[in-house]
């Protein structure tokens, strides 16, 4: 108990005195997160949106192994680009082991499949209330798709905070991908699991504190942006 | 929207990384890197040598993979036999003795299996054994973990015959310790990582000084003839260094609450 209330004060102290490093991996963790998760949005809106409008053979079983994808475990997800990106894998030629660009293709292939998901659905919902007028309207599937994506991008905003909440919190893929090397690619999870592994408890708990203030100071700032809770919008 | 995308774009060319200087990449040990020495190296390597150096910190087992594998340039690490392996299999240019220090046997302070008086690092496991109290196994194939099956295989026993006393956690010295800690276990560490370690609890320092408890560490270049894309210039320069009067000079004068930690003792072989 003790040690939350030191790690409580280290945490202030860490940000009251704008510790160069902190500055430094707190963006890191920022840069690493919203790219991968602006990423897996991209990919992710438009085959969430394909998956509601869309009537095939096993699309039930397709959505099922997407819900099922979202409980990847992030290392197994690790040890894959690892693999992939090894000097002696497939794609070695690149040098794109323990690069933040690593790190962030290990958290595409872990936000993914959420955002799929969620986005999925709450564009299904839509889509049953659109469903006969946009089949009266003899709209094309392009066009049906982004309609949902439009109008339900409140459910697509979900979606992305999910993945970021997944995304930013993660430390098993980035670990291994990226090599918590310092000053390149150490971010705020990485570092946690750092100083929890030299028994630095309360240093450990700080980082997590601001690690939270970051999550919550990301999706505050979208919402923001986004002006999504406005009366006149919604 | 569009703000948004162009934050997360500026966000990725600020933090772009700068290659000035030849920068090269070292697995090393947790024990090498707990015990604070990196800290002093790093900067008088990038001084003197205009050599950056990234460090991956990871197990023996997995430095020496990683290597293998052409992952990183150079290792650092603590496992005679595995390094011996690496060198001649080829994936290693020399094996390069660096410095030395030792492996320490901690418990709770209690002591119930009376390791304190015993005689010998054998001595003391063959206590523990006895008297079934737990024990907290590295269980990752580290440096530490390789040693201290060696020192049961010493003692006649098998791991494999142990009870439930004896836990193999599978995990990195810092996160072992805090096993260890939590359970009031015996363990084997390095000096180094249990110095600077802040977890300690009720555990304490029970035996050492023991030839069985030396810590050799050696600096293993990856061999560019296997992996041609390694930096094999920056890494010699670094053994150099390394075996040399300027690493040799930081390495004895570096002390923990006026502990020496390494004892360097250059020589290369191969």
């Amino acid at each position: 108990m003790n040690e939350i209330f030191q790690g409580l004060l280290e945490a202030v102290g860490l940000i009251l005195s704008f510790d160069r490093d902190l500055v430094d991996i707190t963006l890191r963790s920022l840069q690493v997160s919203l790219t991968a998760v602006a990423i897996a949005t991209a990919i992710g809106a438009p085959v969430g949106s394909w998956l509601a409008v869309t009537r095939f053979r096993g699309r039930r079983q397709t959505i099922a192994i997407v819900n099922a994808l979202m409980g990847l475990p992030p290392v197994v997800v690790g040890l894959f680009v690892y693999v992939m990106l090894s000097r002696s894998g497939p794609l070695g030629v690149l040098g794109l082991l323990f690069t933040p660009t690593a790190m962030i293709i290990a958290q595409v292939i872990i936000a993914t499949p959420l955002i799929i998901s969620i986005s999925h659905q709450g564009l299904r919902e839509l889509w049953a209330q659109y469903h006969d007028l946009l089949i009266s309207l003899n709209t094309t599937r392009w066009q049906r798709m982004r309609t949902l994506i439009w109008d339900g991008r409140r459910a697509l905003l979900t979606a992305a905070l999910a993945g970021f909440g997944r995304a930013v919190g993660e430390v098993g893929a980035i670990m291994i991908v990226g090599g918590n090397i310092d000053q390149a690619t150490r971010v705020l999870t990485t570092a946690i699991a750092l100083e929890t592994s030299k028994g630095n408890f309360s240093l450990a708990i700080g980082l997590g504190l601001v690690l939270i203030a970051l999550a919550i100071a990301v999706n505050m700032a979208i919402h923001n942006m986004l002006r999504t809770e406005r009366a006149s919008l919604w | 929207m569009r703000n948004l995308l162009a934050g997360i774009v500026a966000l990725n060319m600020v933090l772009c990384p700068a290659s000035a200087s030849d920068t090269m990449r070292l697995a090393v040990t947790t024990s090498f890197h707990n015990s604070g020495l990196s800290d002093v190296l790093l900067p008088a390597i990038a001084e003197e040598l205009a050599v950056k150096v990234h460090l991956l910190v990871v197990g023996t087992g997995q430095a020496l993979r990683l290597g293998r594998n052409g992952d990183v340039d150079a290792v650092l690490v603590h496992a005679r036999d595995a390094e011996e392996r690496f060198v001649e299999a080829g994936y290693g240019v020399r094996r390069c003795e660096i410095m030395y220090n030792d492996f320490v046997i901690l418990g709770p302070r209690s002591d119930p299996a009376k390791v304190a008086s015993t005689d010998s690092a054998v001595g003391a496991f063959r206590a523990v054994a006895e008297a079934q109290e737990r024990f907290v196994s590295r269980g990752d194939e580290s440096g530490t973990h390789l040693r201290e099956l060696a020192i049961w295989s010493q003692a006649d026993l098998d791991p494999q015959d142990f009870g439930s006393w004896y836990s193999e956690v599978g995990a990195s010295m810092g996160a072992s310790l805090n096993t260890a800690s939590g359970l009031d276990a015996y363990i084997l560490a390095d000096r180094a990582s249990w110095l600077t370690f802040g977890n300690k609890g009720d555990l304490a320092m029970l035996y050492s000084g023991d030839s069985s408890l030396h810590n050799q560490y050696a600096y293993l270049r990856v061999n560019p003839a296997l992996h041609p894309h390694v930096k094999a210039e920056p890494a010699r320069r670094l053994e150099n260094w390394l075996s040399g009067p300027g690493g040799k000079r930081l390495i004895d004068g570096y002390r923990l609450n006026d502990q020496p930690l390494f004892t360097p003792n250059a020589s290369c072989t191969g």
